[in-house]
């Protein structure tokens, strides 16, 4: 327990000390959300019809998903970085449990993606979607489950990581195409069986899913919503929890065995 | 007596190399015992295995009476480690490590607190405890380095080259409190190092080359297989004077200060040897008279019987240039 405890105040006191870091992990999304929402809907002017919604608004529950992720899987990576620095043999030979230890570098990732989820929260009543405290809440929940999701996968790859190659890896093999194939840029219906395949094995596209039918569920038309959703929003977080531990369980048992 | 350290026959591989090689010794609860050898010896790697860090390939370890591969978390509980690289977290201050520390090894908040305190005071790092490692010297990582390998009062303590980077003061401050230690709580130390003084002041030595055990003693019975002092002598060509001096059957090998002479009693055989030599047409420039120290025994084992039969100037010159060099 003390184990776990001081895994997570170790990577937490970090995260709060780096305050540049909050800082341009804040200005990602609008940068995300400027571009996509921007650029992309000059495109599809008058061609799409997103229920009503602007598609910077349609965009913005797939930026907080890739938000959460971002921050969730460099948390997770930092394994690495201890690895690098020598740090983490101080943890490593130490008694404390390596299951506490993984669970706790979990709970801190877990817990900063959150955070800084939350923190894209204020830009929905910037895009007319004002939100209700009930959808804050499921919001939240949703966010906790695709932050622990996140942290675990990153725990996973990064205790078979060696070396700043690893961050390569992770953003072009990983990041990316989880981000791409999440429907966060466009509507799920109607693709190409392949890539219909690929959504369907994204943890982010269950996410992005389930953030956007809270997100817009006051601003867009209910038969839209209905229409374009993957599943309902309480089967998406089960799937959501069913790659946590997909991810965790290897994860932890890939982190007990490490040299 | 009961072992704090015992090791039968522990391996380790890495790829095709086998950097430890049937590594086979015992250590005594409270010894303080030196591992010697040259750059990629194996120290580390030994070291790693002892401390669960590193799984053997073969042989089995037990550390306070625990097996270093079925019970690592027992051994974990029993042994501080000072690591030979840099393992501190230089983001936080000097204080949170020692906190970090002190939290996943379950100490209680009280004692923790007193010992920081104490060990802060005694590396005096007290002034700058808030300041982010970030911010320190070589030398200031260090001391921190070894305040927190004692924080928790381990039964084993492990130092892989403990000193190097620290002024002399420094060394000396941190001898004395390792002795201290020692007497009050009967700690046992396994450390390596590359200072041969240091190790002239440990109960046992180890030396190992290649990977193998080359010899296993206290540093006086080390330095007795030397069979005495030994002279060096600066001559002009030193392969003629070499075979002259073998000739009369004496033990001579080519050192870093010209030939050098194992003799029983150096000052009274000098004249003679000069007067030999001179006779032989070696005008004699320079002599020089040293009793063994580990330095010729980890010379003479390392340099020449362990490696070839016929004695190499050069390598035991190279070798004794990287000695050098790691001091630093
Ligand atoms: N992770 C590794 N992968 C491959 N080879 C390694 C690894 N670690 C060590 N070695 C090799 O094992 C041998 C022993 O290395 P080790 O670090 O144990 O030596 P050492 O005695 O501690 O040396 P030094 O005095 O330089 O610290 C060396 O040949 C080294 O190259
Ligand atoms: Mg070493």
């Amino acid at each position: 327990m003390s184990a776990f405890y001081t895994i997570w105040l170790r990577d937490l006191t970090r995260f709060l000390r780096n305050r540049s870091r909050i800082f341009t992990s804040l200005a990602q999304p609008l940068l995300y959300l400027a571009i996509f929402g921007t650029g992309l809907s000059s495109l599809l002017s008058g061609t799409a019809s997103l229920g009503g919604v602007s598609f910077t608004a349609f965009v913005y529950p797939g930026v907080i998903g890739l938000t959460i992720m971002f921050t969730a899987l460099f948390t997770a990576i930092s394994v690495v970085y201890d690895r690098e620095a020598g740090f983490l043999k101080e943890v490593l030979v130490s008694p404390a449990s390596r299951l506490a230890v993984a669970l706790g570098k979990v709970a801190s990732g877990a817990t900063i993606a959150l955070l800084q989820g939350l923190l894209t929260l204020p830009l929905a009543w910037l895009l007319g979607l004002p939100l209700t405290l009930g959808q804050v809440v499921q919001l939240a929940g949703i966010m906790a489950v695709l932050a622990a999701a996140c942290t675990a996968l990153g725990l996973l790859v990064s205790t078979r990581l060696r070396g700043i190659e690893g961050y390569n890896v992770i953003i072009n093999f990983l990041m990316m195409p989880l981000f791409l194939l999440s429907g966060a840029l466009f509507p799920l219906a109607g693709l190409p069986l392949w890539m219909d395949v690929l959504v369907r094995i994204n943890p982010m596209a269950y996410a992005t899913d389930a953030l956007r039918q809270v997100a817009l569920a006051g601003a867009a038309q209910p038969g839209f919503l209905a229409a374009s959703r993957l599943h309902p929003v309480a089967v998406d977080v089960l799937v959501l929890l069913g790659f946590f531990v997909l991810f965790l369980v290897p994860a932890v048992r890939a982190f007990s065995k490490q040299e | 007596m009961s072992h704090s350290i015992e090791a039968h026959g522990l391996s380790r591989n890495y790829g095709g190399l086998r950097a430890v090689d049937g590594l086979s010794l015992s250590v005594q609860a409270g010894e303080l015992f030196a591992l010697l050898g040259p750059n990629g010896g194996g120290k580390t790697t030994t070291l790693g295995m002892l401390t669960t860090l590193l799984r053997p390939s073969a042989g089995t370890a037990r550390v306070a009476g625990y097996d270093v591969a079925a019970q690592p978390h027992e051994v974990r509980r029993c042994i501080g480690v000072v690591f030979q690289g840099p393992s501190l977290d230089e983001q936080l201050t000097a204080r949170e490590n020692l906190d970090f520390h002190a939290r996943i090894y379950n100490l209680p908040r009280a004692v923790f607190r007193q010992r920081s305190d104490e060990l802060l005071a005694l590396v005096e790092l007290a002034e700058r405890q808030h300041e982010p490692v970030r911010n320190f010297s070589g030398g200031m990582r260090r001391r921190l380095e070894l305040a927190r390998g004692l924080m928790h009062q381990p039964q084993v303590l492990f130092l892989d080259e403990p000193t190097v980077g620290l002024d002399p003061q420094t060394r000396r401050a941190m001898w004395d409190y390792l002795h201290t230690l020692r007497q009050q709580s009967g700690v046992t130390i396994f450390l390596t190092t590359h200072y041969l003084e240091e190790a002239e002041g440990c109960d046992r030595v180890a030396i190992l080359d290649s990977g193998t055990l080359a010899a296993l003693d206290t540093p006086a019975a080390l330095k007795a297989t030397l069979g005495g002092d030994v002279l060096h002598f600066r001559v002009a060509d030193v392969q003629a004077a070499e075979q002259l001096l073998h000739a009369e059957g004496l033990a001579v090998r080519r050192g870093p200060e010209g030939l050098a002479v194992e003799v029983g009693d150096g000052p009274q055989r000098i004249p003679e040897l000069v007067a030999a030599l001179e006779r032989g047409g070696h005008a004699v420039q320079a002599v020089n008279l040293r009793r063994p120290s580990l330095e010729d025994v980890f010379i003479k084992l390392t340099g020449r019987a362990i490696r070839t039969e016929a004695p190499d100037a050069a390598e035991a010159l190279v070798r004794r240039g990287r000695m050098g060099r790691s001091r630093r």
